[in-house]
């Protein structure tokens, strides 16, 4: 079974972002872009299926501008087998990455695409679920938990309140979340290992695809401020306020 | 023009979330239908009638709806869109699994966890674990929204919208529900709850997690949440994680116990109105959104609270 997994170059989940002066997006000049942490579950799953011997080859891609050639060997040096990268300058909202993906997916021919549940940037959470429909896939989002069985995938989805299982036919798109499992860590030999390993670059205008924005960003702003309100001394003087806010 | 809401329910009762996501659809403007989709949902749509401003609640019934499969529910809603300009859904993770799958259907974009309705192409959502507000406009001719419940205030009841049932499309061939684990809880629900009673890491184990904060959630009648820390430590179950990657609450009264606010926890509870922190580190950034701060030991501060609250008649 091949795995497929789209991988995105974010910024650093430790970074708090600002946003620029004229409010035109947020600023990522000079801030330190990592790979999105629910993509490295994502990777991380598909080397495992590969090390239980559920999968034979993890394809991880990317979609976005050279620099995303890192990310994709960050991937690699976790063990994915080869890289793909769609180079593009764009920022492509989930719709058009989508459709990239689902071309990339008619070259590859993935029994699987494993990927994270959203991206730390837009937070849209629409990818995966937007690529199954286009592929008329399966699929099972938000996963805790995935076993392959034969032509199924069986997984185990967080939801309100609780945990769904579901199985779905393969291929199938599957999402992960949180606590799908822990990344591991690259070692060194395995970083030195992945230059070595092949990444494919193509032009997305090479594709064919339309990926003409549906939205136009009108302007980004800093959220409301809170003010910082008082300290009470005491458990005591906690009550009181509350009561007195109406709160109690 | 017409709005569609997906409403958000259990087959038992309505939820709140979707008197919530109708009043972001009255803001839009237009005639403001309720599909009700799920297993026995009669009681669910009389319910869902007497929502204040609603034309006519559609009803649709098969087990796979029943079960929320998301294939299910796109297909559904994909063959009534003819008739709406814009599709709105709770942003639950329901809601989050089947709507984009409904948008790319459709051909156009989603605007996920709109926070607010600017104007009839306009919205406003966060990004990046809500450290911004993105205000976009759609070129799409039908537009597909998720809707964060908590930036709404519930519609108000007092209509008698009437009941159709519309016919469901074949179901899905290749996805099979197995089996759902909902725990159940007497305890408010954490997303609809008045008061919110979460811990963080210092609680150190599930025992103390559920030796501290359980007993104080019950004297206030609140709802339990967990910030990352603790769930990812085991120490609280995952349902209960408060974050931007978790729920987003906005009670009356939110208490965080032993939370340092990392920016991910502060994205899904700083727009709840009163917020309390009690924390032994005076320089965590909770203080910095705490209307009430109190800096000390858990381990001191909340049996002196619990006595507070008795002490006033709790």
């Amino acid at each position: 079974m091949k795995v497929l997994v789209p991988v995105k170059r974010v910024i650093d989940y430790n970074v708090k972002a600002r946003v620029k002066p004229d409010q035109t997006g947020v600023d990522l000049a000079n801030v330190k872009m990592s790979m999105n942490p629910f993509c490295e579950i994502a990777v991380e799953e598909a080397v495992r299926l590969k090390e239980k011997g559920a999968a034979t080859e993890v394809v991880a891609v990317s979609i976005g501008p050279t620099q995303a050639q890192e990310t994709l060997r960050t991937a690699l040096a976790m063990g994915a087998d080869r890289a793909i990268l769609v180079q593009t300058d764009q920022d492509l909202e989930p719709l058009a990455v989508a459709k990239v993906l689902k071309a990339v997916i008619a070259e590859e021919s993935p029994e699987l695409v494993l990927m994270g549940k959203q991206a730390i940037d837009g937070d849209n959470n629409a990818t995966g679920q937007m690529l199954a429909a286009l592929l008329d896939w399966p699929q099972a989002t938000f996963a805790s938990a995935v076993e392959i069985a034969g032509s199924k995938a069986k997984v185990t989805r967080e939801v309100d309140g609780g945990l769904q299982t579901i199985e779905v036919d393969l291929p199938a798109v599957v999402t992960a979340d949180l606590r799908l499992n822990e990344p591991r860590y690259a070692s060194l030999p395995n970083i030195m290992k992945a230059k070595k390993k092949p990444l494919d670059v193509k032009e997305l205008g090479s594709l064919g695809v339309d990926t003409a924005p549906r939205l136009k960003v009108v302007k980004v702003t800093e959220p409301a401020k809170r003010q910082a309100g008082i300290k009470v001394e005491t458990a005591a003087d906690l009550v009181s306020n509350l009561k007195t806010a109406g709160v109690l | 023009m017409a709005v569609l809401v997906i409403a958000d329910h259990d087959n038992a009762t309505l939820k709140d979330n979707t008197h919530k996501v109708v009043t972001a659809a009255q803001a839009i403007g237009g005639d403001v239908d309720v599909l009700v989709a799920g297993t026995n949902v009669g009681p669910v749509a009389a319910e869902a009638a007497k929502i204040a401003g609603v034309r006519k609640v559609l009803t649709a019934e098969s087990p796979e709806l029943g079960q929320g499969l998301a294939e299910a529910v796109a297909d559904l809603v994909v063959g009534l869109a003819s008739g709406y300009d814009y599709i709105l859904t709770p942003a639950t993770s329901q809601g989050k699994n089947f709507s984009p799958r409904i948008a790319a259907k459709l051909d156009v974009a989603q605007i996920s966890d709109v926070t607010e309705v600017v104007s009839g192409d306009t919205f406003t959502h966060p990004i990046y674990a809500g450290n911004a507000m993105e205000t976009v406009q759609s070129a799409d001719a039908k537009k597909v929204l998720t809707v964060r419940p908590t930036a709404f205030k519930a519609a108000g009841e007092g209509g008698s919208a009437k009941i159709e049932s519309v016919s469901v499309p074949a179901a899905p061939a290749k996805t099979h529900f197995v089996d759902q684990k909902i725990v159940k809880s007497a305890r408010p629900e954490l997303g609809a709850a008045k008061i919110v009673v979460s811990g963080g890491r210092a609680m150190g184990s599930a025992e103390e997690f559920q030796k501290v904060i359980e007993p104080l959630a019950d004297k206030l009648g609140a709802a339990v949440g967990a910030s990352r820390a603790a769930v990812d430590a085991g120490y609280a179950p995952n349902d209960y994680q408060v974050g931007q990657t978790g729920k987003v609450v906005a009670p009356e009264l939110y208490v965080a116990i032993g939370i340092s606010g990392a920016i991910q926890h502060l994205a899904g509870m700083k727009d709840s109105k009163v917020i309390v922190a009690i924390n032994k580190d005076p320089d965590a950034p909770i203080f910095q959104v705490a209307d009430y701060g109190l800096v000390a030991d858990y381990k001191a501060a909340v049996p002196e609270l619990m006595d507070a609250l008795t002490a006033a008649g709790k």
